[in-house]
This record gives structure tokens, sequence and C-alpha cells, in this order.
């Protein structure tokens, strides 16, 4: 029937007016997977049986007339950082392969109160440190548009899964970028929420100053009805804060006449590709045709974000990554990759004893000034928008051996994460047949703004186009 | 500032981070810890920082407590269920005075 092809809403439509079953759209997405999957490595574990289960309570919950939540009955793909009670969460990490939850992160918490159908659990970068998924202690994903080509990550597993249909949308942790690079990369919709929108209670902790939970979706309404499942105070996450939710689908009006949108001329700079850049002014040309106004800004400060990054975030990784001593759970250290141990490595330097203040809290200070720039940039304007990722798709082993270029490709994405802002990465084009992602950032709590110009550009410029598998 | 990690400074990091590494990856570390760290404190060194603050949460949150009362938690089999060393329902670690 195609099932696999469907959004959450078309599923949910289909679903309640018993169109199909929850138990076939889930039969058909399995089937998707058995055909796809030996050639992406989306997944590193799928869990029918656990789907057979939900997708049935679905079916009997509507045979008896109850009132449903949007999102159930929706196949999903959870990202393998985020801790789900008695189905294995490896973080794609041999230190925690046969690691069992004995609790489940509050957002996956949320999306089982709305009855969503768990698919599996997917690939990630190991403890998603990486840009490309690469760095999985497990697997390959490749990239379904191109399987010589990564994926992106740190989410490129639930990118991948999305973009190839082999479920209806995941949900992925952004750090530095890791669930908007991915999206643009593989073609998708990827929403990284304010910091303290979404509870970080059960993901694994890579940088908690940075860490945010967000979905990955094949529309920008399918990302607004997640989003209004899972954004939320939590008393579990201390960091998570107390603000009233909105209604997200009131944003998608189609109307985006006068909205000042922010192009930041730092965003389309040196080390952006031309092609890139190309189809992304495009993009704010058709922005602009629609309505918005554009204003040339500048953001200085976003040269220095990487340096910045680069101290904070591997500083509060080798804090988080003390836990792993193989005496509560887990393996023990030695097990971690090199990707792991180099951060652990750069942030113990960067907090040790004669370093900590010309180093840790010197970037710490510089986060405050980018902070401050972003601030007043949306006193002047209501979004910003730019490229997520300077290059395109790159190839499978071309980056690896070189972590500073890796690091680089974050370049776009990281100033979001470290002023904490909500920032939606959505396709816009492809150039020789890969795709190019539009990034659409707001200020803090500000959601509403990015889906309601993200939509608008949805509606009017529909990326139809599907990877050839 | 200094920007050149020595094979020693590399050595002291790794005994800091408990992390057992291989005599070939002191060697990696000490060539793109140093690089890295360059890179980031050539930018940074040009940034005026007089009197701004660090910052430590980005929306600015504040310390939020809860009533000092208990709650359910995990079970102690539950907690113990992904520990590969246990001893009669505890942890089972190794002795910690007797390390240098």
């Amino acid at each position: 029937m195609g099932l696999e092809k469907l959004t959450i809403k078309e599923a949910h439509q289909g679903v309640i007016g018993k169109k199909f079953s929850a138990k076939e759209l889930s039969s058909e997405i399995f089937a998707q997977i058995s055909k796809v999957e030996p050639k992406i490595n989306a997944y590193l574990l799928t869990t029918e049986e656990t789907a057979l289960k939900q997708a049935e309570k679905v079916d009997k919950l509507i045979s008896e007339n109850q009132k449903l939540s949007p999102l159930a009955g929706s196949p999903v793909a959870i990202k393998d950082n985020i801790v789900t009670k008695n189905t294995r969460t490896t973080a794609a990490s041999k230190v925690l392969k046969d690691f069992i939850p004995p609790y489940s992160a509050t957002v996956y918490e949320k999306l089982e109160n709305c009855n969503t159908v768990l698919i599996g659990k997917a690939n990630l970068d190991e403890f998603a440190m990486g840009g490309s998924t690469e760095n999985s202690a497990f697997k390959t994903t490749k990239n379904p548009w191109d399987i010589s080509r990564v994926p992106g990550g740190t989410s490129g597993g639930p990118a991948a899964a999305v973009a190839s249909d082999m479920c209806v949308w995941a949900l992925g942790t952004d750090t530095g970028g890791s669930i908007r690079q991915p999206a643009s990369f593989c073609g998708v919709v990827g929403m990284k929420p304010t910091y303290g929108r979404v509870s970080r209670y059960g993901l694994i902790a890579m940088a908690s100053s940075l860490d945010q939970a967000g979905p990955i979706t094949k529309t920008v309404e399918d990302s607004a009805l997640v989003l209004n499942a899972i954004s939320g105070f939590d008393k579990y996450d201390a960091t998570s804060v107390e603000k009233e939710v909105p209604d997200y689908t009131k944003y998608l009006t189609g109307e985006v006449k006068d909205v000042k949108i922010g192009v930041p001329k730092e965003f389309f700079g040196g080390g952006i590709e031309t092609n890139v850049k190309d189809a992304v002014m495009r993009a704010v040309k058709r922005l602009e045709g629609l309505g918005g106004k554009i204003v040339e800004i500048s953001l200085p400060r976003s040269k220095e974000a990487i340096a910045v990054y680069y101290l904070i975030m591997p500083s509060e990784v080798s804090s988080n990554m003390a836990r792993y001593d193989g005496v509560r759970f887990g393996g023990t250290r030695e097990k971690f990759g090199p990707e792991v141990k180099r951060r652990i490595m750069l942030g113990t330097y960067a907090l040790s004893s004669g370093y900590y203040e010309a180093y840790y809290l010197k970037a710490a200070k510089v986060r405050t000034l980018i902070s401050q720039e972003f601030q007043k940039a949306f006193r002047q304007v209501d979004v910003i928008v730019g490229p997520t990722s300077p290059v395109l798709p790159f190839k499978l082993g071309e980056r690896v051996e070189d972590p500073l270029q890796m690091y680089l490709a974050d370049i776009l994405t990281v100033p979001v994460n470290l002023a904490g802002l909500p920032g939606m990465s959505i396709p816009c084009g492809l150039v020789g047949g890969l795709p190019v992602g539009l990034q659409i950032i707001a200020n803090h709590w500000e959601e509403g703004k990015i889906l309601n110009l993200a939509h608008a550009y949805e509606i009017n410029f529909p990326f139809t186009e599907k990877p050839r598998l | 500032m200094r920007k050149k990690l020595t094979l020693s400074e590399v050595k002291h990091v790794a005994t800091l981070a408990n992390l057992p590494l291989e005599a070939s990856e002191l060697t990696t570390f000490s060539k793109q810890l140093s690089e890295v760290i360059d890179y980031n404190m050539t930018l940074l060194a040009k940034v005026d920082t007089k009197d701004i603050e660090p910052t430590a949460h980005v929306t600015g949150a504040k310390n939020i407590q809860r009533p000092d009362v208990t709650e359910p938690g995990l079970t102690q089999k539950e907690a113990l269920k992904n520990s590969k060393s246990v001893h009669n329902g505890f942890f089972k670690v190794k002795a910690i005075l007797e390390q240098e």
C-alpha cells in the first residue's frame, strides 16, 4: 500500500479513519526495513515485538472510540542514546553494548503515553560524538541519497531511517548540530528546541549544558506535532524550564508577510561550498518572494564559536564520561572508541589545574559574548537563516583521520547550541543529487516563529524528491 | 600560553582521566590535542573578555529546589541488574585505599 511513505499526520488520519490499522502500518514499515536496511544500516536494534504490542493497543483504543494523541500509532525510531526501559540502549558504544536501562527517558515516556509505536533504536556516533555516524562502534550508516556518502551525525541513523521510510519519524538529540546536520544531509526536517524546552532526563549525557532532544520528521507540520508532545518542564531535569507550552500547530498559518529574516554575512563566507551557498540563497530569495523582509546582519563572534564549543563540550564530556567505571553498569574504560577518548583527554586537559582559567573559563566567557550577539540580532529580526552545513554530504572515510576538519563541519550549527537557541533544518533543494538544508534560527522559546517560516516555505516549495533505493 | 602538549603531559592527563591508553594513542593524542587547543586558543586569545561573566545556564534558569521528601526509586534488584560485579546485593568495587 506504500504506507511507509506517510507523514505522522497522514498516518494518524488513516488509522483513526480506519483506512488501515496501526498494525498494518507498522508491518509495512518492517517490510521496508527488510528491503532497505541491509543497504543503509540505520538501526542498532529493531523491536518488532514491542511494536506489535503497541500497535495492537492503538487499534484496540480506536475500536473503543477513545480519543487519541495525533502521534498515536506513528512508527518511531529512537536514537540509541535515549534510554528505553527494558530495551537495550548502547549509545553505539562497546562500553554499553549489553546495557538494559531500568527506566525510560522522560521524552520516551511521553511518547509511550501518546501511544507511538517503537520500531527500533537507531545508530549514532559513539555517545553522540562525531559528525558522520562513522564513530559508531557497531556499524556505518550510509546516506540514502548516495550510499558512498555519510548520513551526517550524530543522529545519522534516525535521519537516514526517516529519509528511507524505515520509520515515519525519529527522535534525535542535538549537542552541536546532531539533529540539524544529518537532517540536512538526508533531506528531512530536523528541529533542535530551546535548551530547557524538552527534558534531558534519560538522554545519555554528553555535554549537559548543550544537549537537547528533538524531532526528525518528513514535514514541518509533523515537527510541530511532536514538539507539542515532548515539550515541558520535568521535575527530573532541573535544567528544564517551567514555561507554558503553546500549541505549535497554531503557527502553521502559511502567512509570513513582513517577517524580518536576518541573513548573517558570516554564514555565507569562506569555508561554505559555493553550490550550498547558491542553493540556500535561492531559498532566501523565495522567502522574500513570500513576503518576508530580508535584513542583512552580522554575527562576527560566530567565527569563535567552534573554538568555544571544542573547549566547553569536551570539558563537560570528560565529566559526564567519568561515570563509566565498569562498576554499576557497562564495560571498562579501554572500550571507549578513539573519538570519545580524544574528547575525554581534551576536556580533562582543559579543566586541569593551571589550565582551567585559560581554557574552560575563557571559553565560557566568550560563550556569553556569542549569546549576547544573538540577543542583539533578535532585537532587529524575527529569525536568522543560513545553511545548516557548510558542505554537502561527504564521502565515507574522507574525514575520519582528521579531527579538526571534522570539527569544522559544525561551524554553522554550534553557535545555536552555545546560545541555547532553537534551530531547524529543512530541505531546500538538491545539488548533484544530494540534499541541501536551510537552517532557521529563532530566539529562546520562539520555536513558533521557526515553524511558521519553515511551513510557509514547505507548502510553497515542497521538497518532493525521494532517494532511489 | 602553552600550545604544544608534550608526551609526559598527555600521560598525566590520561592518569587524571583514568584512561588506560596505549603508547601509540599517547603519541597521536599529543599531536591532535595540540592541534585543536592551538586552533581554539589562537582564536579566543584575540577576544577581550574583561568583565564578562561566564555562561552557566543559557536561558538564565536558577537553582530549582524540591521539597525534601523521599520518593520511590529503583529497587535494589533493578539498580544492580546491569552490574558485572555484585556481591551479596551490593556493588563490588576495587579497594580504593590501596591505590597509590
